[in-house]
């Protein structure tokens, strides 16, 4: 589900990912993101379906108000030190449907 | 029994979100914390509120650790919102700006929750109750309020709505039930109920003062309350009806790919919406046997626009993969009414213009969901049932409207399919003439053929000898149809609630 890998752009590292997710990004797989974004130094956003605006990948209030439904496609941009990890721990979660067991 | 009693004996009916019985103490509680504080200064309020959402990160937590499971799950939104900057923001900024704490706390909740409450998608939506939750969990910290009052055991809870957290905090060890004039089946709150298996009826409406005690029948979805010796007595018969029926229901569930006489049984759910699919039980079924659309009536003002329902129809679809998926075309009318679309002041709902004859006499509504189905048949494997067929024209005619729209969808370049077509044999006059229906399958609807069989209303407690689904002249009916459908190669299925 994978789409396409990370690119350097300049000091942005971005990344984008289908979600499969039964019923969209709803509470617990935002919750889940959220979280695992929070433990990144990096800033991060996300959005979703070539929306617009990029949203703050760590707050659970922004990340529902996506409301990205099943299949749309998720784009994660990071800044920062851990940039690169913290797409790529990102684009997994949502690759794997957001395991109960996360990184 | 004087009639004063008989007067004061009152049964409400609601929609079912989780199914069970409970009898016992009927307890009201208020639905949100109320009472006024005094605002301090700037630097005071701040402290205040912090104090507030600590406190409640600490109760939420330690209830999380608690219930574990999918109860953890649900509050770690909430404790997630807690943790949430851009939420929590603006609530500062106010407060800055000489907004009392409560008042700055509420007004960031209402403009997320009107914004949920807008949403099109119905999960979204109910996730509006989480935020209340939340809401009024801080606000009681800040105001000092007291917790919940203590629960007697057994007790059927009565409230407006009811917050997830609210109902991880009760024992629910011994029993009860739960009453909510408003609320939804696909809330957080319904879930937990249905995973602990206890009975949930919601959107009541208004209830009379001042009851004692409750009978609470989740397959039914109604409420008594002080219910006299009769109505007590009819009760526990359901309740060991419902029992016994989901003891062999159990039995069947936990044998997997059951052999009898050598032929595979197939087992097939019934769902109202995709969240049903959540149930653990999902996993063990070969596919969805009836999934009904009246829950996405009603949901909304307005009836459901043709987004909306390919959403909810193309997800079961994704769900079941190559498994088939039975979706049924709205079956509203008779005890369903559906403001905006059934008609009113029929003097007799139930022999009036319901199921199939309402969708024909409004091709408005029937035209939406058609074309609906036939975009999200191409997801998998759909057949469409019709409800209340009466003549072979009705199935004929819906069989041509439908085509009419595949064709107009795909002349628009909107991939489409026409899917398989089946009937409900609910009415005599089908099950009579069962072979003039060049239908893909039958579907038998027992408790409406029932009904209809033996003239008794099935909600009438007086009449449910008479009106037995077993009853010989439903058999005959149910065997005649089966006979036909073996001979003719078509598919049979019987259901019953």
């Amino acid at each position: 589900m994978l789409e396409t890998s990370s690119k350097a752009n300049g000091l942005n590292i971005t990344g984008s990912v289908r979600l499969v997710h039964e019923v969209g990004m709803h509470a617990r797989p935002a919750v889940k993101l959220t979280k695992l974004a929070k433990k990144f130094k990096a800033h991060i956003s996300i959005r979703a379906s070539d929306a617009a605006e990029w949203t703050n990948a760590k707050s659970v209030a922004k990340v529902m108000a996506l409301r990205a439904a099943r299949d749309s496609i998720i784009e994660i941009k990071a800044t920062g030190e851990d940039a690169e990890a913290a797409v790529a721990a990102l684009v997994n979660l949502v690759a794997a449907d957001f395991p109960d067991s996360g990184p | 029994m004087n009639m004063q009693a008989r007067i004061l004996q009152q049964v409400y009916r609601g929609r079912t979100a989780s199914i069970g019985f409970a009898r016992g103490p009927f307890v009201r509680i208020a639905a949100a914390p109320n009472g006024k504080r005094a605002a301090g200064a700037p630097d005071d309020e701040r402290r205040a509120i912090r104090a507030a959402l600590d406190f409640a990160g600490h109760q939420l937590s330690s209830l999380a650790s608690a219930v574990g499971g999918e109860g953890s799950q649900i509050l770690e939104f909430q404790l997630a919102l807690l943790e949430d900057d851009d939420f929590l923001d603006p609530v500062f900024a106010a407060m800055e700006a000489g907004t009392p704490a409560d008042a700055a706390w509420t007004s960031a909740f209402d403009e997320q929750i009107a914004e949920y409450n807008s949403a099109s998608d119905e999960y979204l939506r109910a996730r509006s109750s989480d935020l209340v939750d939340l809401r009024d969990r801080v606000l009681r910290a800040l105001r000092g309020a007291d917790e919940l009052p203590q629960l007697p055991s057994g007790a059927v809870l009565c409230a407006e709505d009811l917050p997830p957290s609210q109902f991880l905090e009760i024992d629910w060890s011994s029993g009860g039930g739960v009453a909510l004039l408003r609320g939804s089946p696909t809330s957080h709150v319904a879930l937990l109920a249905r995973a602990r298996g206890i009975p949930m009826v919601v959107q009541l409406g208004a209830l009379a003062d001042g009851a004692q005690t409750a009978l609470l029948d989740g397959e039914r979805a109604t409420l008594e309350i002080d219910p006299g010796v009769e109505q007590i007595e009819n009760f526990e018969k359901r309740r060991e009806r419902h029992r016994k029926s989901r003891a062999a229901a159990h039995a069947i569930l936990r044998r997997p790919a059951a052999l009898w006489g050598g032929e595979r049984v197939r087992l097939l759910i019934n769902i109202q919406s995709a969240e049903d699919l959540d149930h653990t039980d999902a996993q063990y079924a070969d596919g969805v046997g009836l999934m009904r659309t009246e829950f996405l009536l009603g949901q909304q003002a307005g009836l459901p626009d043709e987004e909306t329902q390919y959403q909810a129809y193309s997800a079961v679809l994704r769900w079941a993969d190559k498994r088939p998926v039975t979706i049924r075309t709205f079956d509203a009318g008779g005890d369903k009414p559906v403001p905006g679309f059934t008609e009113t002041g029929e003097a007799n709902p139930f022999l009036g213009v319901r199921g199939l004859r309402l969708c024909l006499a409004r091709l408005d509504v029937f035209t939406v969901q058609l074309r609906a189905l036939a975009r999200a048949a191409i997801h998998g494997n759909l057949k469409v049932m019709f409800p209340m067929v009466t003549s072979p024209d009705e199935l004929e005619t819906a069989r041509t409207i439908f085509k009419g729209v595949v064709d107009g969808l795909q002349a628009g370049r909107v991939a489409a399919a026409l899917p398989e077509l089946g009937i409900m044999v609910e009415v005599p006059a089908a099950a009579l003439t069962i072979e003039r229906f060049k239908a893909s399958f039958y579907s038998i609807g027992s408790n409406d053929l029932a009904q209809y069989v033996t003239a008794c209303d099935r909600s009438n407690g007086a009449l449910s000898k008479l009106s037995d689904p077993l009853q010989p002249a439903v058999l005959d009916l149910i065997s005649r149809t089966a006979q036909y459908g073996k001979r003719a190669g078509v598919n049979v299925s019987l259901w019953a609630r």
